[in-house]
């Protein structure tokens, strides 16, 4: 299972990638797995103002749905084009092609709170299981 | 792997939807053994069956089988099942494996003074179900039985990968298929014979949830979802499996008379989203913005590529949503979380297969 080192992550199976005050987000590999074939993304809107921890979208797989929850404050200036027509990227790259949308952070360049390291991530899945 | 009626069992073994194509395009293979299986014998079976089930159970000539339920006294339907009548004369009933304890006890009840025996053989049995247009040609190099001669719905005594089996043409997925029933101590060696023949075909095993999707495809009904206590064959479209014109009573014989002559409430329809929010289990399906109906099974459709939900719709509604105009009449809708999305309303099955297959 993949968990990449130099992102971060959240306990409901988000991913973050940090640059430029911006968070690029989506769903871990552990996510993709459980959820099975994804067939469609509500993702929050681009302008819309977000907060960590609200429920700000749904990730929709064959056999179920689950909330999306926000990494961080901030606002949303960016959603994937491309998973519209192809919600399976979330399953085949989650963590590159199947990214989900962009947050302008309220904390700038710094990490905003709250979020676990890859090796946290880790160990949280672990006992999980 | 999921707990599913208390048997351990693969919702998907790497994707359901891959699966679920692979059946309808090539072939897929599913390990069934879950389900439960009844053998009636003696010289009363026949009668006895006929009096616990709502089918002519003793009209089934033998080599065949039929898909039949066993209600309640007030009509509600306790399984949907399916009954092979052997050559011997004994009936083998094939009940799902969250109703097979259940089953076992009406029919014993049931049999009680009709010269008939009821014992459960589920343990002795394993069964490999084969799915998909390229089955019968990939099952054929593994058993000397003519298939060709294996008529839809017929259950043959068979040799398979040199195994003794039943050899059936039924299944639950709208496709072409066998379902082999077979020693369970034989059934790794036969799921292997299978893999490997098959393999060049693109047989692929498939789980529980590409099961759902082809059989809901298929219009074909769950118990749990589209069947249930409170249903009565009728609501579900069904009213073809009571008899009520063979001789002697059955088990809910005055409730189901009583039904077939009252008017509908309710009826079972097809639904097919315009957007690609799935509608799912115990969803409420509204008219004109009004509650009209419930969701009974709904999932997204690899074959129609668009999410498809099976519903208990009542008439009045179903009579309007059914003369309505194509795409954009908006009336008839899925309430799905919190959002009314548009449906139109089909009918049943979704999808049937090509005439050759």
């Amino acid at each position: 299972m993949s968990v990449p080192e130099e992102l971060y992550y959240t306990a409901e199976h988000e991913w973050v990638a940090i640059s430029d005050a911006t968070a690029r987000v989506g769903i871990t590999d552990y996510a993709q797995r459980a959820l099975g074939d994804v067939v469609y993304v509500t993702a929050p809107s681009p302008g819309a103002r977000v907060t960590a921890g609200d429920p700000c979208g749904e990730v929709e797989s064959t056999k179920s749905v689950s909330d999306i929850y926000c990494p961080a404050d901030g606002e949303v200036t960016e959603v994937n084009p491309e998973i519209d027509e192809d919600p399976g990227l979330v399953n085949s790259d989650p963590y590159g092609a199947g990214w989900l949308f962009k947050i302008k952070l309220d904390s700038g360049d710094q990490v905003p709170p709250g979020l676990l390291s890859a090796a946290e991530y880790n160990a949280l899945t672990a006992e999980q299981e | 792997m999921t707990d599913f009626a208390g048997w351990l069992m693969p919702l998907r073994y790497g994707s359901e939807t891959a699966e679920h194509n692979a059946v309808r395009r090539g072939a897929g293979l599913f390990d069934l053994s879950h389900m439960g299986e009844l053998l009636i014998a003696g010289d009363g079976a026949g009668a006895a069956l006929d009096y616990a089930l709502v089918g002519e159970a003793s009209a089934i000539q033998p080599g065949r089988a039929r898909y039949t339920m066993i209600c309640a006294p007030d009509g509600g339907v306790i399984d949907d099942l399916i009954v092979y009548r052997l050559a011997g004369g004994a009936y083998l009933v094939v009940a799902n494996a969250s109703n097979a304890a259940t089953v076992a006890a009406e029919l014993t009840e049931r049999a009680d003074g009709r010269g008939a025996t009821v014992t459960d053989r589920t343990a002795d049995y394993a069964l490999i179900a084969i799915q998909g247009p390229r089955s019968a040609g990939i099952l054929a190099g593994l058993t000397d039985t003519d298939l060709s001669q294996v008529r839809y719905y017929a259950s043959y005594p068979a040799k398979v990968g040199g195994h003794e089996a039943l050899l059936a043409r039924t299944g639950y997925t709208g496709e072409d298929g066998f379902e082999l029933f077979v020693r369970p101590q034989d059934a790794v060696s036969v799921w292997q014979e299978l893999t490997d023949a098959g393999h060049a075909d693109g047989l692929v095993p498939a789980g529980l949830a590409a099961r759902d999707s082809l059989r809901l495809e298929a219009g074909m009904p769950l118990y749990g979802n589209e069947l249930g206590r409170d249903v009565t064959p009728f609501d579900a479209g069904l009213g073809r499996v009571v008899k009520l014109d063979k001789p002697g009573d059955f088990v809910g014989r005055a409730a189901l008379a009583e039904r077939a002559k009252a008017p509908a409430e309710r009826r079972l329809v097809g639904l097919v989203g315009k957007s690609r929010r799935v509608p799912r289990h115990g969803y409420s399906v509204l008219w004109e913005g009004e509650p009209c109906g419930t969701v009974t099974s709904g999932a997204p459709s690899p074959t129609l590529g668009r999410p498809i939900a099976m519903a208990y719709v009542s008439v009045g509604a179903a009579a309007e949503a059914g003369s309505a105009a194509g795409a954009d009449d908006d009336r008839l809708a899925v309430d799905i979380r919190g959002t009314a999305e548009p449906a139109e309303m089909v009918p049943l099955p979704f999808y049937k297969r090509s005439a050759g297959n």
